[in-house]
């Protein structure tokens, strides 16, 4: 970032927010800050929330958290500035981030990641112009059986390849439908997908496949091989008190 | 031979395995009712001699663990899952979660009533989005079964559950630098003692237990000690999920008994990528030394790998075949230990960051051989030497690699650049 696109973001974010938007916000911080015992715990969750407005963490936005908080926004900067997930500047509809880690890098991530940034004409972590789309490298993202592995608005894209990645992004742009491997049937766009984070439901936990082929490949080679776990009854342990 | 043992993964087959109907048609939830039926000390007893040690990398026993809550401190006591699986190659938790959510709430459950505890959080890393979506919602079936909430099956016993989310750090998976991030703060470890048990969240006592940990409970309730330690080896006994990855023909999960080897897996797995041979593994993420094929029989267990100069960690089996060059690879676990090093430790921040470059002048010819005796020294002035495990960790690739493939490095810098196409690694390289 710039120093002169930081001054840009500052100044278009220096008021509070509009009044309905602070109430609306102010309801849900409520609801948020009471899961826990104590309220500053409920940072995070307030951060993802503040996200879910504006698409990144705006000053105004640390300073919504501050108050519901009771703490200094220096405290709430703090922590902002501590976490990937969090993003100080505008971005883009759909988070394209390309695992680069050792595994999904040797298997092809380097490649796509390198692949897509040309494609688009971007650096990383920069929406293209129109603000639909930006790509980043993410590091392991727990789903190393799948690599490559890219995410998008942090579903799972699973096995990707540079054509797959390229028609991805595409498709994204377009406003054609795209699906995650393991996800809902169709994406959020990255503000929604910040209200989640902050412990709203969405009502999709029921959309898509309970797990994928690699996460099935041992289960099934046992079912074909009949193999199982022990059985408790010849172990000899179910009589009562066990020593 | 050893054979798989599908426990957690039993269910995963099952298209609605993630609703509380299809995990209770499965006989979920009846360990939480035998367990309501015991005294808590009862069961902390059955979990400590089925001998459960930590899923999430250390292999501590869990039933010490919870042992170690001194009986004496009024404050409320607390149960954290850690949920925030990070580490390079672990990919274990996050498809148990996705399939079986309830399996961890139902350990989650009997574990608070076991250390008397009436609150639990589950600290998950935010990029997994549905992973996020299918805990909430399992979470929500709780409460509206009447398994979650006040007066648990009749029993009396209360619990609130919180799914927290994280922003993405890993070190948060370090359990001190989880309570610091869950309290509202820069993820960053805390000074140890104070262990948890004793002041954790809240400073009021805490256990922290990975994921697979407490999901291994209801099993062992239903099944007892001896059922457990029918699986694995004398010191390391049960199940746990193997996590094959990188160069295999059938990546994936495997569950097995603790002590299967990986020659056994890769068989399963049907072997190591097509014309090509095994040239270096991690036995459980990238904080795990590197080992080769000359470890193929060495048993996945704490002990044996242990000796073997690794260590078992989160029994993530990273594949590399011999298409991969070994500074490339250590050069990008660097790079991210350096980007996630909290900063809080000199050793960890400078000697991760240096690293990276000396790596990076290696990987691009540019080295010397006194870079590899300067890379030696910085990882002395780690190990041991940093806050907490995370800076331990990083020197595990850089040791092992330079004691297995020091020739590697050394041709790097005599023939001015990599010797490796990294084309050819790729999954399509073969191909194209």
């Amino acid at each position: 970032m710039t120093e002169e696109t930081a001054g840009t973001d500052r100044a278009e974010t220096a008021g509070a927010f509009d009044p309905e938007v602070r109430q609306r916000l102010e309801a849900d911080a409520k609801e948020i800050i009471s899961r826990y015992p104590q309220a500053r715990s409920a940072l995070l969750p307030l951060l993802h929330l503040v996200q879910s407005e504006e698409g990144y963490v705006s000053d105004r936005g640390v300073a919504f958290c501050a108050e519901q908080l009771d703490i200094t926004k220096a405290e709430v900067t703090a922590v902002v500035t501590f976490y990937t997930m969090y993003k100080r500047r505008p971005t883009a509809d759909y988070n394209v981030g390309v695992c680069t880690n050792t595994l999904c890098a040797v298997l092809g991530g380097d490649q796509i990641y390198t692949e897509l940034k040309e494609h688009l004409g971007v650096g990383n972590d920069e929406p293209t112009p129109d603000g639909t789309v930006s790509v980043e490298h993410v590091e392991c993202n727990a789903a190393c059986d799948y690599a490559p592995v890219v995410m998008v608005n942090w579903e799972f894209f699973d096995n990707q390849t540079p054509d797959s990645a390229r028609e991805l992004v595409d498709n994204l742009r377009d406003g054609a439908a795209v699906r995650p491997t393991r996800g809902p049937d169709s994406l959020c766009t990255w503000r929604q997908a910040s209200r989640i984070l902050a412990g709203f439901s969405d009502g999709r936990a029921g959309e898509g496949p309970q797990a994928g082929e690699a996460s099935l490949a041992g289960l099934r080679l046992a079912r074909e091989r009949g193999w199982s776990a022990p059985d408790p009854q010849e172990t000899g342990v179910l009589e009562e008190g066990s020593e | 031979m050893t054979t798989l043992t599908p426990i957690l993964s039993a269910n995963w087959d099952r298209p609605e395995s993630f609703t509380l109907a299809d995990y209770r048609a499965e006989g979920g939830y009846e360990s939480l009712r035998t367990a309501l039926g015991m005294d808590p000390d009862e069961l902390v007893d059955l979990v400590k001699t089925a001998g459960l040690r930590g899923r999430g990398g250390a292999g501590f026993p869990t039933g010490m663990k919870w042992g170690f809550l001194p009986k004496d401190n009024p404050k409320p006591r607390y149960l954290v899952v850690n949920a925030d699986e990070s580490e390079p190659g672990t990919c274990k938790d996050v498809p148990l979660m996705l399939a079986n959510p309830h399996v961890l709430l139902e350990g989650v459950a009997i574990t608070c009533y076991a250390i008397r505890s009436h609150q639990a959080f589950i600290y998950v890393r935010g990029e997994v989005l549905h992973v996020i979506r299918r805990l909430r919602q399992a979470v929500a079936e709780a409460y509206e079964a009447g398994l979650f909430g006040t007066n648990i099956l009749g029993s009396g016993f209360d619990l609130e559950v919180v799914v927290h989310a994280g922003a993405g750090a890993y070190i948060c998976g370090e359990e001190t630098a989880l309570l610091d991030s869950l309290e509202g703060y820069r993820g960053q470890p805390r000074l140890k003692p104070p262990f948890p048990a004793v002041a954790g969240l809240y400073a009021s006592p805490t256990v922290v237990n990975n994921v697979e940990s407490i999901s291994s409970v209801p099993s062992i309730v239903s099944g007892g000690a001896d059922w457990f330690t029918a699986m694995g080896t004398e010191k390391s006994p049960g199940f746990g999920l193997f996590s094959l990855s990188g160069h295999v023909s059938r990546p994936g999960q495997y569950e097995a008994p603790l002590g299967v080897t990986l020659r056994e897996l890769l068989d399963m797995a049907g072997g190591v990528r097509e014309g090509h041979e095994l040239k270096f593994w991690t036995p459980g993420g990238s904080s795990t030394p590197i080992l080769t094929a000359d470890h193929l029989d060495t048993p996945l267990d704490f002990e044996a790998i242990g000796a073997a100069g690794s260590m078992l960690g989160t029994r993530a089996l990273q594949i590399f075949d011999d298409t991969t060059c070994v500074v490339r690879a250590v050069l990008r676990w660097i790079e991210f230990y350096a980007h996630e090093s909290c900063g809080k430790c000199t050793p960890c921040r400078e000697g991760n960051f240096w690293m990276v470059q000396v790596l990076e002048r290696l990987e691009h010819g540019r080295g010397t051989e006194a870079d590899l005796e300067k890379l030696l020294d910085i990882c002395d002035n780690l190990l041991g030497r940093s806050f907490c495990a995370l800076g331990d960790g990083a020197t595990s690739p850089v040791t092992s690699s330079i004691s297995y493939f020091r020739q590697e490095y050394i041709d790097h810098f005599e023939q001015g650049g990599c010797p490796f196409d990294p084309t050819k690694s790729t999954v399509w390289g073969e191909s194209s």
